[in-house]
């Protein structure tokens, strides 16, 4: 098909792009195989398995359903772009404490989405967690550690909130 | 990918008029669209891109219901405060479905117009009446496990897959849409359909009509209600089963009570009728018992989804049980109490 490539741009980890796509590329190829930040996995391709999460606008979605032309001025952070000042993200340092990977193919977006959960606010539970993460799969089983490190990033950011009031 | 053209309309207008055009799709969130495109399942010529439109809000109307723009995100109508306290049920049935990343994209108008996930849907190498008018039905004698007992016909036997429509239907929602001849409202019953001999059709929109709102009845069921939902994982699964309850109680006694079914047929699921049994009652094991004989009556297993006629009655009993004690399912701690 001729259809022209659409001119857009996107904030990737605070860095502009203006980058012409096709229609039909979605946001993950984009990240990719256009800006080649290949932290963000393709994993089922069908919004099922999670590992493509990134944040967009500072809300976590499935970049494999989104169609990068539909999120044109949009800000968007992957997980090359969770540590601030060589400094890893609460979560990821978390991460490592619990040992909450295997393979690790889906850590960046388990990453991602844990990332968000907790700015979301709304979990409160072990049980909360559990379900708030349900939108990403772990074929290696690494649930329990993955639920643990979120758990103590929780439990440190919400003490961080009650030393500071 | 299938390859398609694109537009961007930037007013209710632009879209209704790009619509028009055959084979043109409007795309919002993309969650269920962009999936269907990548496995040829749909394949517009365009798509028309309504994400820009002033869609987005949820406000109050003057005879006190919501109405809720059709481009509001699934989280942000879950966890908008109003909705909390006024119709705790829509957004218990949308924490119930799908995941925090697909509600975050996924809209109220796309949410209705979810198509079904019946595996032959989505296999292009397989005979669907849905996707191909008059090709044959592959899951009538096929693998039908989580197929209809309602409402089926010898074309389909397909399910629809949303929880939020299953409470829209309890509630007595209405959808507002735009066309080229203006606004309509569609009522809930009327905008969903069975599938009879056309069930290439999920509903009574016209191609080139645009869901712009949905609009929520002034209720009060903040207390009798609860969404339960049966499925083969505790989380992130569609329902096999579920089930929308909301009661009103004076005295001990059911006032007015809506029951709605997911999971069960090609629309969300209601009988007046049979819900007429419950006004006046007790709310007693023995009043809900007689109430699921009577709502699942007709139903008609496919062989392999037969358990889902007893699995809705004892659904539709443990719900009125939850709604009327008021302890409405929790969907995080996933104990059925």
């Amino acid at each position: 098909m001729d259809t022209p490539k659409i001119e857009i741009a996107l904030t990737v980890n605070g860095a502009r792009h203006d980058i012409a796509v096709a229609p039909w590329e979605t946001l993950l190829d984009v990240l990719r195989e256009r800006l080649h930040l290949t932290g963000s996995k393709k994993g089922c391709d069908q919004g099922q398995c999670g590992a493509c999460t990134v944040l967009v606008d500072g809300e976590r979605i499935n970049s494999c359903l989104a169609l990068a032309v539909s999120r044109d001025g949009a800000a968007i952070t992957t997980v090359e772009g969770l540590a601030e000042g060589g400094e890893l993200h609460p979560l990821q340092a978390a991460f490592i404490e619990h040992d909450a990977f295997q393979c690790g193919y889906c850590t960046p977006g388990q990453l991602c989405s844990g990332v968000a959960l907790l700015h979301e606010g709304r979990a409160q539970t072990r049980e909360d967690i559990r379900e708030l993460m349900s939108g990403n799969l772990c074929r290696c089983g690494a649930y329990t550690n993955i639920a643990d490190a979120i758990e103590t990033a929780l439990n440190r950011q919400n003490a961080g909130r009650e030393a500071a009031e | 990918m299938i390859r398609f053209d694109y537009v961007r309309a930037n007013s209710v207008a632009e879209a209704v008029t790009a619509l028009s055009s055959p084979g043109t799709r409007a795309l919002a969130g993309g969650t269920n669209l962009v999936d269907l495109m990548k496995y040829d399942v749909m394949k517009p010529r365009r798509v028309v891109d309504i994400n820009r439109l002033p869609l987005k809000d949820i406000s109050e109307r003057d005879s006190g219901g919501l109405r809720i723009g059709a481009l509001v995100t699934n989280s942000a109508l879950a966890w908008d405060a109003r909705i909390a306290k006024r119709y705790p049920l829509l957004a218990s049935a949308i924490l119930a479905g799908a995941s925090p990343q697909l509600r975050n994209a996924a809209t109220t108008g796309g949410n209705l117009l979810q198509r079904t996930r019946c595996y032959y849907f989505y296999d292009t190498s397989t005979p669907c009446n849905k996707r191909d008018r008059g090709a044959g039905c592959s899951a009538i004698g096929g693998i039908n496990r989580i197929h209809a007992v309602l409402g089926a016909s010898d074309s389909c036997i397909a399910v629809h897959p949303s929880d939020m429509c299953v409470a829209l239907a309890a509630l007595d929602a209405e959808v507002e849409v735009e066309g080229p001849q203006g606004v309509r409202t569609i009522t809930f019953p009327e905008f969903h359909r069975l599938p009879a001999d056309d069930p290439q059709q999920d509903n009574t929109m016209r191609a080139d009509e645009l869901i712009t709102a949905v609009i929520l009845p002034p209720a009060d069921f903040g207390r009798n209600h609860t969404y339960l939902k049966v499925r083969d994982r505790l989380s992130y699964a569609f329902a096999l089963v579920s089930v929308a309850a909301a009661l009103e109680m004076r005295d001990g006694i059911v006032r007015d009570a809506r029951v709605a079914l997911g999971g069960v047929a090609h629309k969300p699921w209601r009988d007046k009728e049979a819900e007429g049994l419950l006004k006046g009652e007790r709310p007693d094991e023995t009043t809900f018992r007689a109430f699921a004989e009577r709502l699942m009556r007709d139903a008609k297993g496919q062989g392999q989804n037969d358990f889902k006629i007893e699995l809705a009655r004892r659904t539709i009993l443990r719900a009125l049980m939850q709604a009327a004690a008021g302890t409405p399912q929790n969907q995080s701690d996933k104990v059925i109490r």
